[in-house]
């Protein structure tokens, strides 16, 4: 009796040690200090965790580089918009590559390798959603690594960067759906569930929407000790909080990656990183809004959110919880010509029909099969600022 | 003699379960319900007799009143996941009932904008102050003097400044606490950030040096009595008015540790003290944060009590938006 008393306390302890710790991470865990002593300017690790995120972030082999020389594409093929300035070797190694970061591995055939975006009869079509979603996508990298390079630096990125080899990243975001500011109780008021991309936070649960689609003020601390008109509430500092942890999850790293903690909002104390964050955040707005919400009609619902709208990037698209993407390889340096920015189209026009066109698209008039949806307003708009 | 060397008290009395002691007014038991019981489990921790016990109108208002605004709190929460028992349970902590957005001010917002938010806190309210006169109460009715009540009424200023003081000063019921478990922790984190760093609010620092203070001298007394337990050291009222070994040890082993000793009477003020001026403290950092002072951060440098450190990275950072041509 008195043995099976004892046991059960026994049992009952371990149970209650468990659920004590279940969200704990056993030691030992990697400090590595990033600012002056003593001031917690330390980034935390579990070499566990990271060893097991490095497998995520192993680049892939780059192709073997296309002969020199040789026709434009666009003087080739039909309907090439945006890689038309390629050499038709570069084209077609570009596409592989394409091909090989995007396309999954274990399509049907219907769907797979140059499939997944061509119609097989005629490449030049663009009757598939996804080919016009991809020379989007394409106009997109060329602008991120012509134009954003206070966040991108020469390092630069690539389809891969966000795709890993699945045809939609893996982290992208929708508008939050809450309709319980709809009834007559429970108003969760954006927050208070547990989300994965603001690290498990009880704060506001979509904080991309407000930030990196609008240009909510993110900022709320004052400039002066004492009270001189800012009225920024704590709620206002709740959503920015919310933010913040994000790019904290999506990054790996601890808020004093960017921030002395002791005054979050001081530039002359933050670790250089701030800076490349902060355009970082003016990247992702722009992208959302001048790539993702202008394909929103091009896609098919089930690659939609709840409430309709387009699949949008944050921080963890690319950066997928590693202080930099892929740990800062560059996978651009071997798609420069390509990838690194806008290429002027050739001057010589493809002849009609000539060869069965391949890839990228064209300007819309030559377009056998323009989606109803890839509008001219789109396609005049494909090369903004 | 029982020793004291375990967590769990080791020997019971059993005897008839005494009522109390009478009134010192009119010598009787003044309405305290049952004639009581013993449990042996509950003497494992602390006296084996459960009740009598005695509510009175008070009791009796706050319990009913707490029970309302726990059932508001609840059913607000059960209403944010659609009334499904299973998310409840599994999402209880981060669960929680909003206060008002900050753009109904002090005014009284629809029920589902704040508005019930506003109703449990007025119930909780009454409940906790209910609760007080009852302690009060309780403690005049027995000749005692009212230090728990005093001490309970430091922890409910700090409550009222949180929940009541605070907002209305500030104009807005938004500036208050949510009712949930994670979402009142992740509140205090940004409410931190949102003034400048509470680290820098020297009440919010004198706040901390009692709380540690409290579980230190906390720790050092209970030590010190259960150390001297087997000289009958946890009889301390005895020990007060006729010291005998078990006091004089413990005081010799202060000081010479130290240098210096406590009473047996006056420990017990030190804990007091260091208990209530924790909230005390902290209520006063908090109702100073937002009407007096925007940015703790600015204010401790004013103030001289910020350390500078040497510039670690190649240059100081610049403010993005402070450059030629750049958007906010």
């Amino acid at each position: 009796m008195r043995t099976t008393a004892s046991s059960l306390k026994v049992a009952a302890a371990l149970v209650l040690a468990t659920l004590v710790t279940a969200g704990c991470e056993r030691p030992p865990i990697d400090e590595v200090q990033s600012g002056y002593r003593g001031t917690a300017m330390v980034q935390v690790y579990n070499p566990r965790v990271l060893a097991e995120q490095a497998t995520h972030n192993v680049v892939p082999a780059a192709l073997p580089a296309a002969a020199e020389g040789g026709p434009l594409a666009g003087t080739i093929y039909q309907n090439v918009q945006v890689l038309g300035g390629l050499s038709i070797g570069e084209f077609t190694r570009t596409m592989t590559a394409i091909t090989a970061w995007v396309v999954p591995k274990d399509a049907a055939a219907a769907e797979a390798g140059c499939n997944y975006c061509h119609v097989g009869a005629n490449f030049a079509d663009d009757s598939k959603y996804t080919k016009v979603v991809a020379r989007k996508m394409l106009q997109m990298t060329q602008k991120i690594n012509a134009d954003w390079k206070p966040h991108v630096q020469a390092t630069g990125v690539t389809c891969y960067t966000c795709h890993r080899g699945k045809p939609v990243p893996e982290y992208v975001w929708f508008k939050d759906v809450d309709n319980t500011a709809a009834g007559g109780l429970g108003n969760r008021a954006g927050q208070n569930r547990s989300t994965a991309a603001i690290n498990g936070a009880s704060l506001p649960s979509d904080p991309f929407t407000p930030f990196l689609l609008g240009a909510e003020p993110i900022r709320f601390t004052g400039a002066t000790a004492l009270p001189t008109g800012n009225r920024k509430s704590i709620k206002q500092a709740e959503w920015t909080f919310s933010l913040m942890t994000h790019m904290s999850q999506g990054l790996g790293v601890n808020c004093t990656y960017c921030h002395n903690s002791r005054a979050f909002n001081d530039w002359s104390q933050s670790p250089p990183q701030r800076t490349t964050a902060w355009y970082g955040i003016r990247m992702a707005r722009s992208l959302n809004n001048d790539y993702m919400v202008p394909l929103t009609d091009v896609f098919p619902a089930h690659r939609k959110g709840a409430l309709g709208d387009v699949a949008k990037l944050n921080c963890s698209t690319c950066h997928q919880g590693a202080y930099k993407p892929l740990y800062g390889a560059s996978m651009l340096k071997d798609y420069v010509t390509a990838l690194a920015a806008p290429i002027p189209p050739p001057a010589v026009a493809p002849p009609a029909e000539a060869v069965p066109a391949e890839g990228e698209a064209a300007p819309a008039p030559a377009a056998p099969a323009v989606t109803s949806s890839m509008s001219d307003a789109q396609v005049s708009k494909r090369q903004p600022g | 003699m029982a020793e004291y060397q375990n967590i769990f008290t080791r020997v019971q009395v059993t005897a008839p379960p005494y009522p109390g002691v009478p009134l010192p007014n009119d010598g009787s038991i003044g309405g305290r319900e049952g004639k009581g019981f013993l449990q042996h489990l509950v003497g494992k921790f602390g006296d084996a007799q459960i009740g009598p016990i005695y509510l009175g109108w008070t009791g009796v208002t706050s319990i009913l009143f707490g029970f309302i605004a726990f059932e508001i709190i609840g059913l607000n929460m059960l209403a944010s996941v659609g009334w499904n028992w299973i998310e409840f349970v599994r999402q209880l902590p981060w669960l929680a009932l909003e206060p008002p957005p900050p753009s109904y001010g002090l005014s009284f917002p629809p029920l589902n904008q704040g508005g019930w938010w506003l109703i449990a806190g007025f119930f909780l309210t009454a409940s906790v102050l209910l609760w007080w006169l009852r302690t009060y109460q309780r403690a005049k009715a027995h000749g005692m003097g009212p230090h728990i009540a005093w001490a309970f009424g430091a922890a409910i200023w700090l409550y009222l400044v949180l929940g009541f003081f605070r907002p209305i000063l500030m104009g807005s019921w938004g500036e208050a606490v949510p009712f949930g478990i994670f979402p009142h922790l992740d509140w205090t984190a940004a409410f931190s950030i949102r003034y400048g760093n509470l680290f820098y609010n020297p009440f919010h620092m004198l706040s901390i040096a009692f709380l540690y203070g409290a579980t230190l001298l906390f720790a050092m007394h209970a030590a010190t009595i259960l150390a001297v337990s087997r000289y009958g050291g946890e009889r301390e009222l005895e020990q007060i008015v006729d010291r005998g070994t078990a006091s004089e040890r413990a005081a010799l082993f202060w000081r010479w540790t130290m240098g210096f000793n406590a009473t047996m009477e006056s420990v017990h003020r030190w804990a007091w003290w260091f208990a209530i001026l924790c909230p005390i403290t902290g209520g006063i950092g908090i109702l100073l944060t937002g009407t007096v002072v925007d940015n703790w951060y600015l204010w401790g440098i004013k103030h001289h009590i910020v350390a500078a450190y040497p510039q670690v990275w190649a240059a100081p950072t610049v403010d993005p938006t402070t450059l030629p041509g750049a958007a906010p």
